[in-house]
């Protein structure tokens, strides 16, 4: 498995480091519901067997966040975009915030 | 006749009349409309838990369906390990029963298995290590386990070919437990089904699970590649699939499911005869009785369903190896495969209802499975049967993660790749 960073090219899996599910995200702790949220947010993973988008940290390289979505059942990688451009589109930040 | 009963005598009367009168050693059933109980999975664990059902239970009506062959998972993929070397109290009882029940499971379920208990021994490198085994030595002998701290010299005369003086790593001594071992793993799931099977049970296979019927929210059976099923109860086992099998119930659950390695090597001679394993990396080994050096080391550490691994472990695996026993570098690798490991959040096991009436979740056994094998089938027997916990099983709920009750032998958080 190699995996095409955006600033270095293909480079092997043993420069990356694997942080997990790129899909979950933080909630808001002051929501009345923050307590099930946040067990949520820390435990519980769809974990299916199709596409999967995850975290990546270019360890043994530039240093850079990646998601990265990957097919569970072949390894086969179809994106890889900068973790701060993902978060950004996901949630992007106000004029007033920025 | 048949000679329904293994023993020394029906082997060498067989051996007389050309092995003629040996019967399949269990029926290849097919689906009947409804059962009692349904366990999909026919792994070890499901295999056993149908079994210890009939066995405790019964009478009742059980179907194990088995989307492939029986002891063509993880059951046939495993390193074969044997231990209850644990150190937290959820696991310690648990593991222990387990051990107590490989002991004497030949005779039980009348199958050579061929259990040997020929000891387990983690190296360790440092005089942290050292305190940390001390510890979970004592914990083990609180509740009555054997487990012995054996210093370097004790270590030399059992293994006098380790590498004793690596610069890096000097093996300073190890926590041997003499009662823990291998298993021949296919003969388990074997063992498993043929004695569920002298008791009634239908195992199916080739038979896949596509939906879980629900009236409300109680379960009414399953849609498979082979027609429905009626169940009034269903118990998951289904390791790697857990979550997938889960997702058919609406369950999202505390689980991420990673590819495991595991090597053997060409037969050689009697080399190793216990387990050994590495403290200062991840590395085990084992020689099975066909002469093969059995050893495995960390998960490929990213989600898979894939069953195949990368170079990056094996590299880092063989690594160990070289570390702890430069020797090996000589022997040739034979084959090296994958299974798909049901990592839970906290590295332990869940044995729990679920939020669906009728529906028993089986799970999260992250690399430590076959060793609960004999356990798991019978705490999750009583908990189907009973609704209720098995007295050793009761820390394997599945809303600890929700409480802050989790049980987390390595210490490492919520990050399944890491336990």
């Amino acid at each position: 498995m190699r995996i095409n960073c955006p600033h270095c090219g293909e480079r092997g899996l043993d420069e990356f480091a694997y942080y997990g599910d790129a899909s979950v995200t933080r909630p808001d702790p002051a929501s009345p519901t923050a307590m099930a949220d946040f067990v949520r947010y820390a435990y519980e993973r769809s974990n299916g067997a199709g596409a999967h988008q995850e975290l990546w940290y270019h360890a043994a390289g530039c240093h850079a966040w990646l998601v990265v979505t990957r097919h569970m059942m072949t390894h086969i990688i179809t994106a890889v975009e900068n973790g701060r451009d993902f978060a950004l589109k996901r949630s992007p930040v106000s004029k007033e915030s920025a | 006749m048949l000679s329904d009963r293994y023993s020394i005598f029906s082997v060498l009367r067989e051996s007389l009349r050309g092995h003629s009168g040996w019967g399949p050693a269990w029926r290849d059933a097919a689906p009947q409309p409804n059962y009692d109980i349904v366990i999909i999975g026919g792994g070890g664990h499901g295999l056993a838990t149908a079994y210890y059902l009939a066995k405790n239970h019964g009478p009742l009506r059980i179907a194990v369906v088995e989307k492939g062959w029986i002891g063509g998972g993880n059951v046939g993929r495993n390193t074969t390990i044997i231990r209850s070397n644990y150190m937290l109290p959820g696991n310690i009882p648990f593991y222990e029963q387990s051990l107590k029940l490989w002991e004497g499971l030949e005779q039980d379920i009348n199958y050579n298995a061929m259990v040997s208990q020929r000891g387990i021994l983690n190296l360790y490198h440092s005089d942290g290590q050292r305190d940390a085994y001390v510890r979970r030595g004592n914990a083990m002998r609180l509740h009555g386990i054997d487990s012995e701290l054996v210093d370097q010299a004790g270590v030399r005369k059992m293994l006098p070919f380790l590498d004793f003086a690596n610069a890096r790593f000097p093996i300073q001594g190890g926590l041997l437990q003499r009662r823990g071992g291998t298993v021949r793993h296919d003969a388990v799931a074997w063992g498993y089904a043929r004695a569920a099977d002298r008791r009634g049970v239908d195992i199916i296979q080739n038979c896949e699970v596509t939906a879980i019927r629900r009236d409300g929210n109680r379960v009414t059976g399953i849609d498979t590649s082979r027609g429905f099923i009626g169940a009034k109860k269903i118990g998951m086992a289904v390791a790697g699939n857990t979550s997938r099998v889960g997702d058919m119930a609406g369950l999202r659950l505390p689980i991420e499911s990673f590819v495991l390695q595991a090597f053997v090597t060409e037969s050689i001679k009697p080399f190793i005869d216990g387990v050994v394993t590495f403290g200062a990396g991840h590395f085990y080994i084992s020689q099975s009785d066909k002469g093969g050096l059995v050893f495995g080391g960390d998960l490929d550490g990213y989600n898979s369903y894939a069953q195949r691994g990368n170079l990056p472990v094996i590299e880092d695996v063989c690594e160990g190896g070289m570390a702890l026993m430069p020797r090996i570098g000589r022997v040739r690798l034979l084959r090296q495969w994958g299974g798909i490991m049901d990592m839970s959040m906290d590295g332990s096991p869940i044995i729990d209802r679920t939020p669906v009436d009728g529906l028993y979740l089986n799970g999260g056994w992250c690399y430590g499975g076959f060793k609960a094998t004999p356990a798991s089938g019978l705490c999750f027997a009583h908990l189907i049967a009973r609704d209720e916990p098995h007295p050793v099983a009761t820390a394997y709920r599945l809303d600890r993660f929700a409480t802050g009750h989790t049980i987390d032998e390595k210490g490492m958080g919520p990050h399944p790749n890491l336990h």
